[in-house]
């Protein structure tokens, strides 16, 4: 090759490099870095596009930001969808951000990976929060919440009275008889696709947070919570082949959809079932769409309704570089006027007593007080253990599975087998 | 059909005549079988197009309400921009539109440059190993994106940045890191060598006793003859460019690098709101969908070419 051609060559590679370095080298987000040497530290959000949460917290930032000069706190916010895989990939980067929160069943996940630091000293801070919405792990706390959320039974007054179903009180739920005699009853009446709703057209966290209360009222559980070593008894015992027969035949016999649609309140709301397991954050659609809804306690099938615990909880990263700032943070975030604000804008159930106070309906015998009721009395922690990502998906797989026909006991065996193996994997996360 | 042949054979009907009837009609009903089944697929891949736009303009009751039946396609009920108005309350989405753009034209341009130079390299001059190093480029195609992702991210983390103003460590939450990694294209320097091998190497030899250099045949020559390998290939690198979701959400951190694929996560909360889910989808379908109707032609010619399908 011509030196002139080499030159002209090597030239115009340096061209392409120098533009597509200058196009694309302008903008940087900004937000990498955990903390920086003038005080400002970064705070990760689920909530990209949801103005209500997201407005409150970036409300609780700017008070922060504006009572000392000493910190100053940036807010970014991710899609909750999405969220939980650019924590990860940030974290496999080594670029989390000082604060972060969290959904509440992944902290000792997150904490055992070594994402998160524990929070040192805010014992007095957390006293009077819910049980359910401080998050811990080997008796250190890694997180708290500013609220939980409440798994509910909803329907109409005028569908239960319509067809002689009773109406559920705490003192007095739906047992496992009741509850199938409700759904003969809306079955009989010819009026609904299905007679309940319960939504098992969703996906991700949705199946271990919405079914295995039902497996844990009827005696069972996800994993023996004794020493979290092993599943083998609670998960295929005949408490949790009971769950799975039921379960099932909630399916077979057209109790429920095999695969509901995409969005069962919006089946509910245009009257394509008489019953839908739900949550509480569909109070505030629900109320706007009849005047007659009611949020009913689960089923009690045994041991008691149960629901699950714990929600997005909010903590310090590991690898954060400025712990004072972050610390100062989240104390003052922590207290009531902010569980409160984040609450009202969220209409979720607020963690402390003196912030259930502030908020509009969650006072004594308010309209929401009941969702605040049923998680004091009936929430169950997901299993706190590191190994719970995995077994929450092992159990989807085995709830997909025998909903779909497959043989209860072999099918919670084999669920069995695959947790037990994957806590001894790892050295049962010690 | 006998009838007829009968009277051909006693003479009283031309049978040229009954040949080119015959024919005509076959070949009528074979256009009109093939037009029906044309249409029938049309409206398998174009009833979830119209679906997601005339949802776009439905309050969600509705559109679960109308789920049922035909209204689900028409825009029938209560029809309003409400939607649209609620997207552009919600997200950035000027922001997020001028990124996707920027990130796409750039890789496309960037990728054009690259890619040709390279196929150019490897398919006009002659060097030892030529043969070798196009198989190991080749070979790069079928390890598929998610196995080479997290080392990527790895890779891209530890690069220095320069900002303009001062040096930094990693790529993290800019457009460079969502532009740079996807220039070089295995697929892109294959089907650019494809056709540069196609050219006759006896203007390369004219043009060197013309004084030409290598880069100047490059320029002047290759280039200007390979109109539509440049369409294809740019067509082949926009569309995936436009449609990178988990790359940008492995990378991105902040709103002003973010596109617009990841900001339809914004609509999926615990209360979905499908009406604007659709209507954003719909929002970012459209600089795609006015692409394909300018370079109608050059899509399917590049789809042809190309083997690549969906």
């Amino acid at each position: 090759m011509k030196s002139s051609t080499r030159r002209r060559l090597t030239f115009g590679a340096a061209v392409v490099t120098a533009t597509t370095l200058l196009l694309t080298g302008c903008a940087k987000g900004g937000g990498t870095s955990s903390s920086s040497e003038d005080g400002t530290i970064t705070l990760w959000t689920h909530n990209a596009g949801n103005a209500g949460e997201l407005g409150a917290i970036q409300t609780i930032v700017d008070d922060f930001n504006a009572s000392q000069s000493d910190y100053e706190v940036d807010l970014q916010a991710f899609p909750q969808d999405s969220y939980n895989q650019s924590v990860t990939a940030a974290a496999a980067a080594k670029k989390l951000p000082c604060i972060m929160d969290i959904d509440g069943p992944n902290v000792p996940n997150w904490a055992w990976a070594g994402y998160l630091a524990p929070l040192e000293g805010m014992d007095e801070e957390l006293s009077d929060y819910l049980p359910t919405t401080v998050g811990k792990y080997d008796d250190e706390i890694y997180s708290y919440g500013f609220y939980d959320v409440s798994l509910v039974m909803v329907s109409r007054q005028s569908i239960l009275d319509e067809n002689g179903i009773r109406t559920p009180t705490i003192d007095q739920p739906w047992t496992k008889d009741e509850f199938a005699d409700a759904l003969a009853k809306l079955k009989a009446s010819g009026k609904y696709e299905y007679p309940a709703d319960f939504a098992t057209g969703l996906t991700g966290e949705w199946w271990p947070y919405a079914y295995s209360p039902f497996l844990q009222s009827f005696g069972g559980d996800l994993i023996d919570r004794d020493d979290y070593k092993s599943a083998d008894g609670v998960l295929n015992g005949p408490e949790a082949v009971e769950w799975a027969t039921w379960f099932r035949g909630l399916a077979a016999n057209g109790d429920i959809a095999l695969k509901s649609g995409s969005d069962p309140a919006q089946d509910f709301a245009n009257g394509k079932t008489g019953i839908l397991y739900s949550g509480s954050w569909t109070a505030v659609p629900l109320r706007k769409a009849f005047d007659d809804t009611v949020f009913l306690p689960t089923v009690d099938l045994g041991q008691g309704p149960k629901i699950g615990g714990g929600s997005w909880q909010w903590g310090m990263s590991a690898t954060c570089e400025n712990t004072e700032a972050a610390s100062a943070y989240l104390k003052f975030a922590a207290q009531d006027e902010y569980v409160a604000k984040v609450a009202t804008d969220t209409n979720n159930i607020p963690t402390t007593p003196g912030a259930a106070a502030e908020v509009p309906g969650f006072e004594d015998g308010g309209e929401n007080d009941i969702f605040r009721q049923y998680a004091e009395e009936y929430a169950v922690l997901r299993p706190v253990t590191p190994g719970y990502p995995f077994i929450a998906t092992t159990f989807t797989k085995a709830a997909q599975d025998i909903l779909n026909g497959a043989d209860p006991q072999a099918t919670l065996d084999q669920a069995t087998k695959d947790i037990d193996a994957n806590q001894q994997q790892n050295n049962y996360f010690q | 059909m006998s009838e007829v042949l009968t009277r051909v054979a006693d003479g009283t009907q031309a049978p040229h005549t009954v040949s080119v009837a015959g024919a005509d009609r076959s070949g009528r009903g074979r256009a009109v079988l093939v037009t029906v089944l044309k249409s029938l697929l049309a409206l398998v891949f174009g009833l979830p197009l119209l679906f997601m736009i005339v949802s776009s303009f439905k309050p969600d009751t509705q559109i679960f309400a109308d789920l049922g039946g035909v209204r689900a396609f028409l825009p029938v009920g209560d029809i309003g921009l409400d939607n649209y108005t609620g997207v552009f309350d919600r997200v950035p989405f000027a922001q997020f539109l001028f990124n996707s753009v920027f990130i796409s034209v750039a890789t496309v341009v960037g990728g054009l440059v690259v890619n040709s130079m390279a196929a150019f390299v490897l398919a006009r001059m002659r060097f030892r190993g030529q043969k070798v190093m196009l198989a190991v480029i080749l070979a790069t195609l079928i390890v598929p994106f998610e196995v080479m992702a997290l080392p990527l991210l790895w890779e891209v983390n530890l690069l220095p940045y320069f900002d303009g103003v001062e040096f930094s460590q990693g790529w993290l939450d800019t457009y460079a890191v969502q532009i740079v990694p996807f220039i070089a294209n295995a697929f892109s320097i294959f089907l650019f060598y494809q056709y540069f091998d196609t050219i006759p190497k006896e203007l390369d030899e004219a043009a060197m006793i013309d004084g030409a250099g290598w880069f100047r045949i490059y320029r002047s020559i290759i280039v200007p003859l390979s109109g539509p390998a440049i369409a294809t290939v740019a067509i082949l690198t926009f569309l995936p460019a436009w449609n990178q979701y988990l790359w940008p959400l492995m990378v991105t951190q902040s709103e002003a690098v973010r596109p617009a694929m990841v900001g339809i996560d914004y609509f999926r909360q615990l209360n979905v709101s499908w009406g604007q889910l659709m209507a954003y989808a719909s929002v970012i379908t459209v600089p795609v969908l006015v692409l394909f109707i300018a370079f109608q032609r050059s899509f399917v010619n590049s789809i042809a070419s190309s083997g690549v399908k969906g």
